[in-house]
């Protein structure tokens, strides 16, 4: 593994940390869900429930990206629309700050879609495009001249690798949180720790689309 | 924008938590002009015991308009806010939203400063006709889908055009967003509602409609069990009806619902005003079961109490008797106590519903009432009786009012008699004394009615966590 490889790895896992220890993206509802039933098993359940949307809304997003970055030629302008589009997002949010009141209408039992449309409406899964798009970037030098049915295949796999490991992340620290309000803190951490991220989040869509840009010229 | 970096404090995760937050210092509590001579408003009051206006009115917020009826009010925004399923944690606790029963317009009242309380911004009653074809808005709560509304009256001049029902109103910007059911099954009558949310139920209740109550109650209509008597119960996010309960025709008026704060509990409460072959008031609990269907029966009843003809109302002459009529009831957020407002009687009962099947009386106030007439112990008169009741959140401190509704007071207590706001200790285990110092004078030709405490009470916040 490359110096750069690592790097865009590192971001991934580092934004899946990130969605995972904000409440927005759903682990007190684990909590919650421990609470109600009165067992700790209720806890991963809602938390496996939330991964799994989570995955998908990530994959969702990143594998339309798998077939668009086998046309090599295109590659630039790929990555720069693709950037464009995350700032856009970014810029969206900031101007609309209404919350989406979409997810207000998903019951409290369908955890795993909750949590796919929670992400998709925060342009969870396009902060990680421009990361994804660099990933690809760095294996199509490595490949050289293989087929394109073959980089389709390793940039879905590379789509799927980083969908999983985000989603890891993501779910490993917002488990690890969820435990430990369930065992020691308590849920007061709720009402202290919970903090409106939605301009940070948004600027971040901002800035992460822009490093996709200008690496792409 | 209505927006914060953190969770407004005064939103908590589980009741019990809110009942060990800092106590109300400030109480809301609407003015209503009986008459329609006056605009209705809003009374800041000083609850805060170390005050030297301790009692009185620190500030009223006057509306621009008369004859709207003040009733019911609640909070643009509680502790619901703290799921994440509704995403709007960051929202602050800082309207007061007040429906007017009679007029249909509904007030935003911005009381974030609330010695400066201000008008924010006013619906006019045509567009919730135009938007809802609903009329006459009352209960008020804040939930997953925005701000909810439970409105007395269907379209049309007299409020009969089509079923009464609930809608939602933004959160945000507090513009109309329309009818909240998509299938009502058999609810044609509406009063009050509350939730679940982890659960994802709400029950709904019964009063009567318009031409049954505006003008003063339809003694045919109540002798004739055409008062509302069921109960309804939803599917929260679906919008759907899922089961109505019929308490039973002669259990007329089923009007408040108080469902156990602690969402891990699936059981609550409903008052029935009375029961017209005895003149029984009477409280059911209601529960979910297992299987997720439901179930009521009655746990309470509350006797009439025989009274010469001559200090009766015209309305209850024939009856020798003047029944308790319950009118409101409320809950304690420990899910302990239940207290019944018994209007007619003139007392305030306090029972410990630990076992919720099984209420046990515990404490009991006299004050008011058709017969009795009871006075404060301040030796100041207190007109009526006990009637729209809160709690504050630590359950140590009850206060009431004394107003039912503009026309039904004039019927049970003929003459004018004042508007009156009281509070009551709460003993350790029980037990209700009133605090001879707290009695508050408000202006002449004004009645009062609902209470809302300061930062939340045992009647607005929806807890979306479970006492651990």
């Amino acid at each position: 593994m490359t110096p750069s490889d690592l790097a865009l790895w590192g971001a991934v896992l580092m934004a899946g940390v990130y969605h995972g220890v904000n409440p927005g993206m759903g682990w007190p509802l684990a909590v919650s869900a421990a609470l109600m039933e009165r067992k700790r098993v209720a806890l991963w359940r809602a938390l496996g429930l939330l991964a799994a949307g989570h995955f998908a809304a990530m994959a969702a997003i990143l594998l339309p990206f798998t077939a668009m970055v086998s046309l090599v030629t295109w590659e630039a302008e790929i990555r720069i629309g693709a950037g464009l589009l995350v700032m856009a997002m970014g810029v969206y949010l900031l101007i609309n700050r209404r919350h989406p009141r979409m997810l207000a209408r998903v019951p409290p039992g369908r955890l795993a879609l909750w949590s796919f449309l929670a992400a998709l409406a925060h342009g969870a899964g396009l902060m990680l495009v421009p990361i994804y798009l660099g990933l690809c970037d760095l294996e199509a030098m490595d490949a050289g001249h293989v087929a394109a049915t073959e980089l389709m295949a390793a940039h879905a796999g590379t789509a799927l690798g980083v969908a999983l490991a985000h989603t890891a992340a993501m779910a490993l620290a917002g488990g690890a949180l969820a435990l430990a309000i369930y065992h020691w803190v308590g849920l007061k951490f709720l009402t202290r720790g919970w903090f409106n991220l939605d301009l940070l989040w948004a600027v971040s869509l901002v800035l992460v689309g822009g490093i996709g840009v200008w690496t792409a010229l | 924008m209505n927006q914060s970096f953190k969770p407004d404090p005064t939103f908590h995760p589980t009741p019990k938590m809110a009942m060990d937050a800092p106590v109300e210092t400030l109480a809301f509590t609407l003015m209503l002009s009986p008459d329609f001579s006056q605009p209705d408003g809003l009374a800041v009051v000083d609850v805060d015991p170390s005050s030297d206006t301790f009692g009185q009115i620190l500030h009223t917020v006057m509306m621009p308009y008369k004859g709207d009826e003040f009733h019911h009010f609640g909070w643009n925004a509680c502790s619901s806010s703290l799921s994440p399923l509704s995403g709007h944690a960051f929202l602050e606790r800082r309207y007061l939203i007040i429906p007017g029963i009679r007029s249909s317009r509904i007030y935003i009242i911005d009381v974030k400063e609330p010695l400066k309380a201000k008008i924010h911004k006013i619906i006019e009653p045509e567009e919730v006709f135009a938007k809802t074809g609903y009329s006459r808005p009352h209960t008020i709560h804040c939930g997953p889908e925005g701000i909810y509304v439970s409105t007395l009256g269907g379209g049309g001049k007299d409020g009969t055009d089509g079923p009464p029902g609930i809608f939602i109103l933004d959160c945000e910007t507090f513009e109309i967003l329309g009818r909240y059911e998509m299938d009502r099954g058999k609810q044609d009558k509406h009063y009050d509602f509350w939730w679940n949310l982890p659960r994802d139920y709400m029950v709904s209740s019964e009063w009567g409609l318009p031409p049954q109550f505006e003008n003063g109650i339809v003694a045919e209509d109540l002798l004739s069990n055409k008062y509302g008597h069921s109960i309804h119960f939803w599917n929260l996010r679906e919008r759907k009806n899922v089961q109505t309960i019929d308490l039973g025709d002669n259990h007329q008026m089923a009007l408040e619902i108080r469902p156990a704060h602690d969402p891990a509990k699936k059981h609550g409460f409903c008052g029935v005003v009375v029961d017209t072959t005895n003149l029984q008031g009477a409280i059911f609990t209601w529960w979910q079961k297992d299987d997720g269907t439901f179930e009521a029966k009655k746990t309470i009843t509350i006797d009439p109490q025989p009274a010469d003809a001559d200090d009766l109302p015209d309305l209850l002459k024939g009856f020798g008797a003047v029944p308790a009529l319950v009118t409101d009831i409320d809950l304690s957020l420990d899910d302990r106590f239940l207290y019944v407002a018994c209007w007619g009687q003139g007392e305030m009962h306090q029972y410990d519903v630990s076992d919720p099947m099984n209420p046990k009386l515990a404490g009991k106030v006299e004050i008011g009432g058709i017969v009795r007439k009871t006075l404060h112990p301040s030796g100041k008169p207190f007109g009526y009786g006990p009637q729209m009741v809160e709690i504050s959140r630590d359950g140590k401190r009850v206060y009431w009012t004394n107003s039912l509704y503009s026309t039904w007071d004039d019927q049970f207590y003929p003459g004018e008699r004042g508007a009156a706001m009281v509070m009551a200790h709460v003993g350790e285990n029980g037990g209700l004394t009133l605090d001879d110092t707290f009695c508050v004078d408000f202006p002449k030709g004004y009645r009062s009615h609902q209470i809302r405490l300061e930062g939340g009470d045992c009647s607005t916040d929806s807890f979306c966590y479970p006492n651990v």
